[in-house]
């Protein structure tokens, strides 16, 4: 008697801990993950390394085959793989620009692994993810954009970062004249102009009317659309910006702040680590969020997401959908976000945000200060001709001011042909 | 016993005697014609049929027509990028008569000067990327030297790459560097074919200087000459791993050449329009053409008149 009611403890023991087994892994993994990853730069790699790595321990059936690709080829590269020789798991970006892959059909539908608790945990760039009212792809980071700047310089010149238009511009103003220019940017491959774009027309028009605008919805000669360049123009006509920026990328840009030429620089978060390396301490270095322009608008920010799909070739598409999973999971996001791996927002609400100035206060922007809605980045937004002839014109714009009915008459015109 | 065996022999080796001579050099030229018309040959004529297509290069192309030779029409990034092509043409030409300086200047007998030779043509051994690296940072409007040396004489700072006004200028200006190098070392070889006779009839008669160079040098480096128009023209007209190191077409596309649009077009991060493309590059094709066209008839003429 005894013995059977232990038996019966035993067996009911085994059930429930198979069933949790099987609730974590479903039916046991098996053959080979493949994986092309576009995670080339030091930090991602080894992210994408120790994931892959992981993941092959944990299934004893299953080998993970992981190729990392340089984040530039990769972005030629997908296009022949995709269709001849598809991996299981790619990667690439949210939004618009995975529009061409899934209207190939080239990117399998993964709604299901959405299904439940995953909506809710991904809740912040679920829309990012959607097209036709499914999902096809996973993220696995983010990054906020803010206005980045050397607190120390604010405080010679007695001046606070700005909450509105009039401060921002006054501030500059104040900035100006004791000989330092109010920003650094590097234009020289176009999608820095492009953040600026974003910004001042999500302040002057919000978040709605600057998605309709990148969906093709709106005339680009339209008044509002004028308006946002009236805005912007104002931070030119002041020489807010350093001079000859269309000779400099990025990077090159960056010694013009940490030289103390330039007092700030509207960036990704990833600005930061090489703002550090430059020598700046966090005492030095201040973000702040775009200030509002339009009070009637809703604040709205960008933050580009990174993500994962299964193309609709993959031969493993089980093993795939477990891994997008693990990608996603709380414990996972929250241990590849951390600064000395991606240093970027874990997209999971239940994971916990890395002890970093920088990492807290997006997250704070992103989660609560953002009411209007998330934008992915233009180029991502719009559809990728479009940001090209787009950001082009921002360029030129911001050189020859004067040449913005020019600018915005061959926008329009390669929205009718784009958009059609 | 032999008798039996000769007629055979004797047909089989005759068929081969007989066309041996016509049929060896086609036999040899077979790779090349064959590889030559895969990919050289046909791609011209995909090429000129998907531009009547739209096409993304994933989905199935749809024909259009002549759409894209009509958006091509009024598309100013194209007359910008023609008229930059034009003026590369131009420019490039330089390399010539500076390489032909050079080669003059070069063609001494002096201690030391393979030395000197094989500086001149250094430029011409280094990579185009390399060279457009380091022009990038010779115009660099923060700390390159070119801004640093204007400074010097009260001058400056001019933003090269970065002002619509002076790019080209600026990125042709870098190529010429190589170019010139490769002009010298065909007239260095042309002049190692100068017969000295014709230079001591010449100096008799009193010729010297320019009259010298105009009248009996140049005309027997018309060889050299030759070549270097063909490779110069050749070398401006698919003008791209400058563009593209150097400025990426920018400022907003005030440096791109036709070659670099097709490119940027077709097959860039914001490009995929393989129809579009394919139009530029039959554009590009048609002007290149008749460059080749002239080449190619004043060779035969050349061939003609032995």
């Amino acid at each position: 008697m005894g013995s059977s009611f232990k038996a019966g403890v035993a067996l009911v023991a085994l059930v429930a801990a198979s069933a949790a087994a099987a609730e974590q892994h479903e039916p046991a993994l098996s053959g080979t993950l493949r994986i092309f990853s576009d995670m080339s730069n030091p930090a991602p790699r080894a992210v994408i390394e120790g994931l892959a790595r992981e993941f092959d321990q944990m299934h004893d059936g299953l080998t993970v085959d992981l190729t990392v690709i340089d984040r530039e080829a990769y972005k030629t590269q997908i296009r022949n793989f995709l269709s001849a020789n598809p991996p299981d798991v790619a990667n690439w970006y949210a939004g618009n620009r995975m529009a061409p892959y899934v209207d190939a059909g080239l990117f399998m539908d993964i709604s299901d692994v959405w299904e439940g608790d995953l909506s809710d945990q991904l809740a912040s760039t679920k829309a990012a993810m959607t097209m036709d009212g499914k999902q096809w792809g996973v993220p696995y980071t983010y990054y906020q954009w803010g206005v980045y700047y050397r607190a120390d310089i604010y405080e010679e010149n007695g001046i606070e970062p700005a909450d509105d238009w009039d401060t921002f511009k006054s501030n500059c103003q104040t900035l100006l004249d004791a000989g330092v220019k109010c920003f650094t940017i590097g234009t020289k491959f176009l999608w820095t102009a492009a953040g600026w774009f974003d910004y001042i027309n999500m302040r002057t028009n919000g978040y709605d009317f600057h998605m309709a605008l990148t969906n093709g919805e709106v005339e680009w000669t339209d008044d509002r659309v004028r308006q946002t360049f009236a805005n912007w123009r104002e931070l030119i006509d002041m020489g807010a910006y350093i001079d000859d920026h269309t000779a400099y990328s990025w990077q090159e840009a960056l010694p013009f702040m940490l030289n103390g030429d330039a007092a700030a620089y509207l960036m990704g978060n990833f600005a930061v680590a090489p703002m550090r390396e430059g020598g700046l301490t966090d005492a030095q270095l201040g973000y702040n969020q775009f200030p509002a322009i339009n009070p009637e608008v809703e604040l709205a920010e960008d933050a580009p997401t990174d993500t994962f799909h299964i193309p609709s070739g993959a031969t493993n598409p089980e093993a795939a959908k477990a891994f997008l999973r693990y990608v996603t999971s709380p414990e996972v996001q929250t241990r590849i976000n951390q600064p000395d791996a991606l240093g970027q927002l874990p997209v999971n609400s239940e994971s916990s945000v890395a002890d970093d100035k920088f990492l807290k206060a997006g997250f704070e922007t992103l989660s609560s200060n953002s009411p209007g809605g998330i934008a992915q980045f233009f180029d991502r937004d719009a559809p990728a001709e479009m940001a090209k002839v787009a950001m082009e014109g921002f360029q030129r714009f911001m050189v020859r001011p004067d040449d913005l009915d020019m600018v915005l008459d061959q926008l329009e015109k390669a929205r009718q042909r784009i958009y059609e | 016993m032999t008798t039996a065996t000769l007629p055979q022999s004797r047909v089989r080796r005759s068929w081969w005697h007989r066309n041996q001579i016509a049929v060896t050099p086609w036999l040899f030229l077979a790779p090349g014609i064959l590889f030559f018309a895969v990919y050289v040959i046909l791609p011209i004529f995909q090429s000129v049929g998907i531009s009547f297509t739209q096409w993304d290069g994933l989905g199935a192309p749809e024909p259009v027509g002549l759409a894209n030779y009509r958006e091509l029409w009024d598309d100013p990034a194209f007359y910008t990028s023609l008229r930059n092509n034009v003026i590369w043409l131009l420019l490039y030409l330089l390399a010539i008569p500076a390489g032909l300086f050079i080669a003059l200047f070069l063609n001494q007998t002096v201690t030391g000067i393979r030395i000197y030779k094989s500086l001149f043509f250094f430029p011409f051994v280094i990579s185009q990327v390399v060279v457009g690296l380091v022009f990038t940072w010779f115009y660099d409007p923060a700390f390159g030297l070119l801004n640093i040396m204007l400074g010097w004489i009260g001058l400056g700072p001019i933003n090269v790459l970065g002002d619509p006004a002076y790019v080209t200028y600026g990125i042709i200006l870098a190529g010429l560097w190589p170019q010139t190098a490769y002009c010298m070392i065909l007239y260095l070889t042309g002049l190692n074919a100068v017969n000295p006779e014709l230079i001591e009839a010449g100096r008799l008669d009193n010729a010297k200087g320019w009259r010298m160079l105009r009248h009996v040098v140049l005309p027997q480096l018309r060889p050299a000459t030759f070549i270097a128009f063909v490779v110069t023209i050749i070398g401006a007209l698919r003008s791209f791993d400058l563009i593209s190191i150097m400025t990426n077409g920018g400022p907003f596309g005030e440096s791109r050449v036709l070659s670099f649009y097709m490119f940027e077009v077709a097959l860039s991060e914001y490009g995929f329009r393989m129809g579009y493309g394919a139009a530029i590059a039959v554009v590009l094709f048609l002007i290149m053409l008749c460059f080749i066209a002239y080449f190619l008839w004043s060779m035969w003429r050349e061939e003609q008149g032995r």
